[in-house]
């Protein structure tokens, strides 16, 4: 069965040194590599879209293109997961979980992309454009660092879509965004079981307060300068007017 | 709940009266035992509810607080009486029973705190049964069923508590406990995934499906979570391949659940 799967041919590209550029100033989170020479030059603090780069804008728009550009790096991530030879090697178990996250992760970020595509009508550059992703040395051929590297998106999701409820104004978006959310817990609790099984860990004391009770719940910029640590997301953009 | 307790309790009118629909169940079932005609009786269906949550309105965030509170009891009493059973001999399932335990003592508390803070008397924590009425013997280490059982319920009422906070959200949508709320939905997410891989199911639900070995009772917690359109749009249409079927469509979504249903289902487990 071995090498057996079809695969999705993606070009390697050797990691750039601006690959794991990431900005935050004054709130103001910017992803991405090679547009980042723009710095505002403002001193009083005042955070300025930066020309040329996207930005997702503010409200309930905003809100939705953060959350389209974190479901289009789930979704990337595990078809590059799919198609790579950890999976098709991995236990029928791991198989099942991981090409689900894939189509719920596809089916998560095609959704955004209509919702947005409806709610900007003919203004279509306020909706966040197809990024593009570079994971640098992630060996998805390895088995801890695909699930290592899935915790992590899908333990950001949850914290992130739990920060942004908050800022959401129409109840249908917030509605949707709760739909989405456990979800996102529920893929964040079988790979903390398939990372350490018969454990604790599937609401771990590292996500889960155990005074509280609560799951962790993270502002964008918080969120966005988490993600750009990892370098994963290429193309540059900013989030200037959301929390 | 024993024989002379049922009994007291079917003839008390105020029972009666408060409890109606439970009442007209049992007169369905009149022919049938005790423990066939609780049975039988869906989740949701053994008693309307009375508190004011099941008519709150919308937007009414002390309501959503207190309903996530009688649920937070219930959870809470759940988990305790099943770690000292003795039915949990699985080291592992212990293991994630007591972490789940302390999350829902933690939520109780949390929530009390909350309401008293916001100067609201908390709801008593009602009396519950969790045999339902002779239905369910879960805490029973003599009883070859009870672990299964005690699975069973578990995974119910995890996935009704993560669409019950759901339903909950508007309620809660512009006061201070919006976050919170949501930091506590996506906790019954994951116990309900853990508890639901542990019975051999996937961690999400497919269409409506209760799962293998789930007690038909159960069904309301499911019923409606095959739904295929969020936010006017059939995401099934959205492209083809796998991540567009029926299945992964409505295991991507959760659907949320009115706090009249969500009530109901706790309501089989409350006996005053």
């Amino acid at each position: 069965m071995k090498n057996k799967v079809l695969k999705v041919h993606q070009p390697k590209r050797k990691p750039s040194k601006d690959r794991r550029q990431f900005l935050k100033l004054g709130g103001m989170a910017i992803l991405g590599s090679g547009l980042l020479y723009a710095c505002s030059n403002d001193d009083d603090g005042a955070v300025q879209p930066q020309p040329n780069v996207f930005d997702l804008g503010e409200g309930d728009l905003g809100v939705l293109n953060y959350a389209f550009a974190l479901e289009q790096l789930e979704a990337d991530f595990y078809t590059k997961v799919v198609n790579d030879s950890y999976w098709a090697n991995a236990s029928a178990e791991e198989k099942q979980v991981l090409e689900d996250l894939y189509n719920h992760e596809v089916n998560h970020r095609d959704f955004f992309s209509a919702a947005i595509s409806a709610a900007v009508g003919s203004n279509t550059s306020a909706k966040l454009p197809t990024l593009e992703f570079d994971y640098g040395g992630l060996d998805f051929g390895n088995r801890d660092a695909v699930l290592g590297t899935a915790k992590l998106l899908e333990d950001t999701g949850v914290a992130a879509y739990n920060g942004a409820g908050r800022l959401l104004n129409n109840p249908d978006y917030l509605v949707l965004a709760g739909k989405i959310v456990s979800v996102e817990a529920r893929h964040a609790s079988a790979i903390r079981t398939l990372i350490n099984p018969g454990s604790a860990d599937f609401a771990g004391d590292d996500v889960v307060d155990p005074v509280t009770g609560l799951d962790r719940a993270l502002d964008p910029s918080q969120i966005l300068a988490a993600v750009g640590e990892t370098g994963f997301i290429t193309t540059p953009f900013t989030a200037t007017s959301l929390p | 709940m024993n024989i002379i307790k049922f009994l007291d309790e079917f003839t008390n009118e105020s029972m009666l009266e408060k409890k109606t629909s439970r009442k007209d169940a049992f007169k369905t079932f009149g022919s049938l035992g005790k423990k066939a005609a609780l049975a039988a009786i869906p989740f949701g269906l053994a008693s309307m509810p009375t508190k004011s949550y099941a008519q709150q309105q919308p937007g009414d965030p002390v309501a959503a607080l207190q309903l996530a509170l009688t649920l937070e009891y219930l959870e809470d009493e759940f988990y305790d009486l099943a770690l000292q059973s003795g039915v949990i001999t699985d080291s592992a399932v212990e293991t994630v029973y007591m972490q789940i335990s302390q999350h829902e003592q933690a939520h109780v508390d949390f929530l009390f705190a909350g309401l008293t803070d916001a100067g609201v008397t908390p709801d008593e924590k009602p009396e519950f049964d969790f045999t339902a009425g002779g239905a369910f013997n879960p805490f029973d280490p003599s009883d070859p069923d009870a672990y299964a059982q005690l699975l069973a319920l578990a995974q119910a009422f995890e996935d009704t508590g993560v669409r019950a906070y759901k339903g909950q959200a508007l309620n809660l949508q512009g006061s201070p406990f919006l976050t919170a709320g949501l930091q506590i939905h996506s906790v019954e997410a994951r116990h309900a995934s853990e508890i639901r891989r542990i019975r051999d199911l996937k961690g999400w639900i497919t269409g409506d499906e209760r799962g293998a070995g789930m007690p038909p009772q159960t069904q309301p917690v499911y019923d409606g979570e095959d739904n295929v359109e969020q936010a006017t749009v059939d995401v099934t249409t959205l492209g083809s391949g796998s991540p567009f079927t029926f299945n992964a469509s409505t295991e991507a979504y959760d659907e949320p659940l009115s706090g009249g249903d969500a009530f109901a289902i706790a309501s089989l487990f409350i006996v005053d």
